[in-house]
C-alpha cells in the first residue's frame, strides 16, 4: 500500500476531572455540546474535511461510550479500506505494558500503528477543544516552511495570556521559546493542542523520551522543549477563528451559549464543513401551542410545551407545560416535568426534573449549577447505550 | 428459525399527490417533516426484522434511489440481501409477463435466492407502524395461506374509495375483497405468504396473463384460497391525494396521534443530513408546530410543519402549513393553508393562501 502523507493521532484519552460528574462514567472527549455533538465530533469532522483519512484515537479513562460512539467510523466518513479511524486503547505485551503514563506515551505505545501507514507527518490533536480548523492549510504551512514540527496557535487577550501554554516566535514566525502558564507572558500566542511533526523527526525524540526516567512523558513539558533545546526548527501557525478549551463546567456552558449570539463565531450551519454527529433517528420536534421558545437551539424529538429562552436544548428532551428553561444546557432525553423553573444550568443525559423542581441561580455572573447523574434529589437517570 | 423477506410493490401506485409527484413518484413524497413516505414501509420491515427488501419500481424512480442510496439508512445495507431497487426487465422479448407479474417474473431470483421462507409484500401509501413477526405468528396459527393486514377505520374519508375493503367472518377469514364505500375494514396493501406459494401462484398468473397479483392470483382465488385478515390497531394514515396528504400530516401535531406512529421501541429511519440543531432567533413565535433540523426560524409560524433546513424570515408568517426541505421564506411573506415543496422561495410580502380543504401546492424549486 501507499504511504500516508500525514496521519492523525486524537489523545482522547483524559479524565476531564473539571468537568465534574460530567465526565464521571464518559471520557471528556465524549462530553455533549451544541445541542447534537460530542465533543470529539469536533476534530474528526475537522479531519475528514480536511482530507486526513486516517486517525488513530488514544483511549484510556472510561472508554466504553467512547468506543461505542466511534465504532467504524462511518459517522465521519472515517469507515476506510485503508486508513479510517482506529481505537488505540493501552495494551499488554510480551515486555509488559500499562497504562499510558502521558501524551508522548500514548504515541510512543503505538509507533507500531504509525509504522505501518508509514506517514511523512503525523498531526497530534486533542478531544479537549471546540472548533472548525483546516488541518490541510496547516500541513501546507508546515511543508511550505520546512519544518521539523509547527504548532497551531491562536492570539488570545493579554490579561488571558498566563492561563495557557505561550509560543515565543521570532520575525518569522519560528518559535524560540515556551512558555507554560508565564506568570509574565512575552507573547499572546497560546498553543491550541495542535501539532504536526516530520514523523521521522517525531519518532526519534519519542524513543529517546521514553528512556529518560525522569520524564513525564508529554508533548508541552518534555518533547517540545527537547526539539527547542536541540535548535529543531519550530514554527507557530497563526489560526484565526473560534477556539474554544471547554475544560470546565463554566466554559462549557460558555461555549453552548456563544452559539445562541446573533451572529455567532461558530457556524454549526455551513455546508461545506459539516461537523458530523451520530443521528439519534428521532422524529421532528414538536413546539406545542402553549410553548414560548426564543433564541434557542433545538434538536429532533424534542417536545417543549413550556418556555424555553437562550437555552441549548439536545435531542429526546421533554418540558412540560409552565415550566421555564432559562440561560441553560439541556443534554438528551432530559424529561422535565411541569412548573419547574431552571436558570443557568446544565441538566445531564438523561435526568428526570419532578414538578415544581428549582434549579439554578437566576442572578447574572451566579455560578453555573450542574444537575448531573448521581446524587441529585430532584433528579434520578438512567442510563442508555448512545 | 423463521424468516422473512419484503417487496415493497409500488407498480399500482397512482401519483396522484399533483404537484408532489409532477417529477417523482408517490413512495417518495417527503412526509412528517424529515421522512419521504416509503420511509414508513421499509423501517416497519427493518423493525420486523427483515433484511432482504426489494423495491418494485416502475416510473419517476430517480428521486427514490437518491433517497434509499444503499439502504445503510435502515441497515439494509448487507453483504447478503439488503435492500434493492428493481425496475422491470423492458429488454427481454421472450417476456410474457404483464402488469406487476412483470416486476414478480423478472425479480424471481430475488425470491428464489433469499434465505427467508416467508414473504411480506406491501405498498408505500398506507403509513403506519406495523410488526410483520406478530402477522406472521397470527399467520402461522391460522393456518391460513394468505394473511392480508387491515384496518378498521373510525371514519371514512374520500382516500378510502380507492382502497379495498374486506368482509371478515368471527374467525377473521375473509369472505370477500371488494371496493364497497361503507365497509370500514380497510386493506392495507399488505399481505404475508409462504414463498413456495407465492412462487407458483406467480407461475400461475403469468400462465393465464394476468396483469395485477393480488387481483387475480389471490382475491379471484377467494374462496379456494384460505384468507386470513390481520387487524392492525395502531396508528394509520391512507395518503393517495393531496387532500389526505394535507388532512394527515396536521394530524400529527395531535401528539397521541404522533405517538402512534413514532415508537422509541420501533423507530423510523430515514436518510440522514447532518444538519445543525434548529435555530430559534430572539423574534421568533412558533406554535403547534413539527420543525425538522436545520431550521432559522425568525418569524411566525404556527399549525404548520417545517422540514429541514427552512428558513423563515423575521415578519413572515406561516399558518396551516407544509414547508418542504430547504424552503426560504422573505420578510413579510404571509403563507396560508400552503404546501411548498422543496427550495421553494417566497419574496419579500408575497402572500399564498389556500383553502383549508384544498391547500395551495407550490412545485418544487419554484421562486414567488
Amino acid at each position: 500500500m501507499k504511504n500516508k502523507e500525514c496521519v492523525a493521532m486524537l489523545l482522547a484519552g483524559g479524565q476531564g476531572t473539571r468537568l465534574k460528574s460530567l465526565t464521571k462514567q464518559i471520557a471528556k472527549p465524549a462530553v455533549y455540546f451544541g445541542g447534537k455533538y460530542r465533543i470529539i465530533d469536533f476534530p474528526l469532522s475537522n479531519c475528514t474535511n480536511s482530507g486526513i483519512d486516517t486517525v488513530g484515537v488514544l483511549t484510556q479513562y472510561e472508554p466504553l461510550i467512547l468506543n461505542d460512539y466511534i465504532g467504524i467510523g462511518d459517522t465521519w466518513d472515517l469507515d476506510r479500506k485503508y486508513g479510517g479511524v482506529s481505537v488505540l486503547p493501552p495494551f499488554m505485551q510480551a515486555e509488559g505494558g500499562g497504562w499510558y503514563t502521558g501524551t508522548a506515551n500514548a504515541i510512543y505505545r503505538n509507533l507500531k500503528f504509525l509504522n505501518q501507514y508509514d506517514p511523512e507527518h503525523v498531526l497530534v490533536l486533542s478531544g479537549d477543544h471546540i472548533y472548525r480548523m483546516d488541518y490541510g492549510a496547516m500541513l501546507d504551512y508546515h511543508k511550505g516552511s520546512g519544518a521539523d514540527a509547527t504548532i497551531s496557535v491562536i492570539e488570545v487577550p493579554w490579561d488571558d495570556a498566563s492561563r495557557f501554554g505561550i509560543m515565543n516566535t521570532d520575525g518569522d514566525g519560528r518559535i524560540t521559546e515556551f512558555d507554560e502558564k508565564p506568570e509574565n507572558p512575552k507573547s499572546n500566542l497560546a498553543s491550541m493542542g495542535v501539532y504536526i511533526f516530520r514523523w521521522d523527526v517525531l519518532k526519534q525524540y519519542l524513543i529517546e523520551d521514553a528512556e529518560k526516567e525522569n520524564s513525564s512523558h508529554d508533548f508541552g513539558k518534555d518533547i517540545i522543549p527537547a526539539l527547542l533545546y536541540d535548535y529543531k526548527k519550530l514554527m507557530a501557525y497563526t489560526f484565526e477563528g473560534y477556539w474554544k478549551d471547554v475544560g470546565t463546567v463554566d466554559s462549557l456552558w460558555e461555549a453552548n451559549m456563544d452559539l445562541l449570539k446573533k451572529e455567532p463565531e461558530l457556524d454549526l450551519s455551513d455546508q461545506k464543513w459539516r461537523i458530523y454527529s451520530k443521528n439519534p433517528n428521532q422524529p421532528p420536534q414538536y413546539i406545542a401551542p402553549t410553548a414560548h421558545v426564543r433564541n434557542a437551539l433545538i434538536n429532533e424529538g424534542c417536545r417543549i410545551k413550556g418556555t424555553i429562552d437562550t437555552s441549548i436544548i439536545f435531542y429526546g428532551v421533554h418540558v412540560d407545560e409552565t415550566s421555564v428553561v432559562k440561560d441553560s444546557v439541556i443534554m438528551p432525553d432530559v424529561k422535565i416535568g411541569k412548573n419547574v423553573k431552571i436558570h443557568r444550568a446544565i441538566i445531564s443525559k438523561g435526568s428526570v426534573i419532578e414538578d415544581g423542581a428549582v434549579i439554578g441561580d437566576p442572578s447574572p455572573d451566579s455560578e453555573i449549577t450542574l444537575v448531573a447523574d448521581e446524587g441529585s434529589v430532584l433528579a434520578t437517570s438512567y442510563a442508555t447505550n448512545s | 428459525m423463521d424468516r422473512i423477506a419484503g417487496i415493497i410493490n409500488l407498480d399500482h401506485e397512482q401519483d396522484m399527490l399533483d404537484e408532489l409527484t409532477y417529477f417523482r413518484c408517490g413512495a417518495a413524497v417527503p412526509f412528517a417533516g424529515r421522512y419521504r413516505m416509503i420511509d414508513f414501509a421499509i423501517s416497519n420491515m427493518t423493525n420486523s426484522r427483515i433484511e432482504s427488501v426489494a423495491v418494485f419500481a416502475r416510473r419517476k424512480y430517480r428521486s427514490l434511489m437518491d433517497h434509499l442510496e444503499q439502504g445503510k439508512a435502515w441497515d439494509l445495507d448487507r453483504k447478503r440481501g439488503g435492500l434493492f431497487i428493481l425496475p422491470p426487465d423492458w429488454n427481454d422479448p421472450t417476456d410474457i409477463s404483464r402488469g406487476d407479474l412483470q416486476h414478480f417474473h423478472n425479480n424471481i431470483d430475488f425470491i428464489n435466492r433469499t434465505l427467508a421462507n416467508y414473504i411480506v409484500v406491501s405498498g408505500s401509501q398506507h403509513i403506519c407502524n406495523i410488526n410483520y413477526q406478530d402477522v406472521l405468528q397470527e399467520h402461522k396459527s391460522s393456518g391460513a395461506d394468505v394473511t392480508v393486514v387491515y384496518k378498521k377505520v373510525d371514519e371514512l374519508y374520500p382516500e378510502h374509495q380507492r382502497a379495498h375493503k374486506l368482509d371478515v367472518d368471527q374467525d377473521n377469514r375473509v369472505t370477500a375483497i371488494h371496493n364497497d364505500h361503507s365497509n370500514n375494514n380497510v386493506y392495507m396493501d399488505m399481505y404475508i405468504i409462504e414463498k413456495d406459494l407465492l412462487y407458483s401462484l406467480i407461475e400461475k398468473c403469468i400462465a393465464h396473463g394476468c396483469s395485477h397479483f393480488f387481483l387475480d392470483g389471490i382475491k379471484a382465488k377467494l374462496p379456494e384460497i384460505n384468507i386470513h385478515a390481520y387487524e392492525y390497531h395502531g396508528g394509520h394514515a391512507l395518503v393517495n391525494s393531496v387532500e389526505s396528504y394535507y388532512r394527515n400530516s396536521a394530524k400529527l401535531l395531535n401528539p397521541e396521534d404522533h405517538d402512534e406512529l413514532f415508537k422509541d421501541d420501533a423507530p423510523v429511519f430515514t436518510k440522514i443530513k447532518n444538519e445543525a440543531p434548529s435555530n430559534y432567533t430572539a423574534t421568533s413565535n412558533v406554535s403547534n408546530t413539527m420543525v425538522a433540523n436545520g431550521c432559522v426560524i425568525e418569524g411566525h409560524v404556527e399549525d404548520s410543519i417545517l422540514f429541514r433546513g427552512v428558513k423563515v424570515a423575521e415578519g413572515a408568517v406561516i399558518k396551516n402549513s407544509i414547508i418542504m426541505q430547504r424552503c426560504e421564506i422573505d420578510s413579510n411573506a404571509v403563507l396560508e393553508n400552503v404546501i411548498l415543496d422543496k427550495d421553494c422561495s417566497i419574496s419579500n410580502g408575497k402572500t399564498l393562501i389556500g383553502a383549508p380543504e384544498k391547500p395551495y401546492v407550490v412545485a418544487k424549486r419554484r421562486t414567488m
